[in-house]
């Protein structure tokens, strides 16, 4: 019993991913596009919770869902029309061998897949019930992972000091 | 396991992937292709955290939590890169801005 309720679980936060993933791409307004993508990430961290990765399933609702996609519809709004650039009007070819070369890069994980079904991804271990929380995370950053998460820091003050150089207008610009 | 194979969610993984990529190569808009890279970032995040369940061991979630934060990094980067363009006037079309093309 349990098992279906998990089934329908996966199937509708697989459709969410897969749907709303499909509307950013096609949808022609930035706003909703970034609207989408919200569900697109909400719907990814149920799925991340079914995989027993709790710490993971707050940790992209709060930096993504939140504050990344804030960034976004921020920017969003400053930009206003000008953000709304069309699809691809180039010559068709290019168009036909983007598509082409998306669906060559899904067939080749699906075969990968295929391939690999049988004897390696199916029963998994059993876990025990703080696989994936914060303390056990946290212990593993703060011993196997401590480099890096040392560089995690280092690499989000570069990200900083590059967005604030970026955004101050330079001294011959501004008038 | 209850519910799904791990290979389910590989495949939900490796759909997202190309979704993402036909983004990135079909749209002009820069906003759009940021998001598009959002969607194939976080799809190899759900394949790590996949193989981490796989395994029974959370270094692949260690990764993907490292990843999130590179992708943080990018995403402030490349605003901060749009709305630079935006000020100098620069129309926002990945195909016209071509300054640096060798």
């Amino acid at each position: 019993m349990g098992n279906v309720l998990v089934w329908i679980v996966w199937f509708l936060a697989a459709g969410g991913c897969i749907g709303s993933g499909v509307a950013v791409v096609s949808v022609t307004n930035p706003f909703y596009s970034a609207l989408a993508l919200i569900g697109n990430l909400a719907s990814l961290a149920v799925l991340y919770l079914l995989l027993a990765a709790e710490f993971l399933a707050a940790a992209q609702v709060l930096v993504y869902a939140g504050a990344v996609m804030v960034m976004f519809l921020f920017v969003v709004a400053y930009l206003g029309g000008r953000a709304d650039a069309p699809w691809a009007g180039g010559p068709p070819l290019l168009r036909t061998a983007a598509v082409v070369a998306a669906a060559a890069l899904l067939v080749e994980v699906v075969v990968v897949l295929g391939l690999a079904w049988g004897d390696n991804l199916q029963d998994p271990p059993q876990i025990s019930d703080s696989f994936g929380s914060p303390a056990e995370i946290g212990e593993l950053f703060l011993t196997d992972h401590l480099l890096a998460f040392e560089i995690t820091s280092i690499v989000l003050l570069v990200a900083a000091i590059g967005g604030v150089v970026l955004g101050t207008t330079p001294e011959k610009d501004a008038e | 396991m209850d519910g799904p194979d791990v290979g389910w969610y590989l495949i939900v993984a490796a759909l997202m992937f190309g979704i993402g990529a036909l983004g990135v190569m079909l749209r002009r808009s820069p906003l759009i292709v940021l998001l598009s890279l959002e969607i194939m970032l976080n799809a190899a995040n759900l394949t790590l955290i996949a193989f981490s369940r796989q395994h029974g061991s959370l270094d692949g979630q260690i990764f993907a939590l490292s990843v999130m934060a590179v992708a943080a990094a990018e995403v402030a980067i490349g605003l901060g890169l749009i709305v630079a363009m935006a000020r100098r006037r620069i129309v926002l079309d990945v195909d016209q801005a071509s300054a640096l093309r060798g």
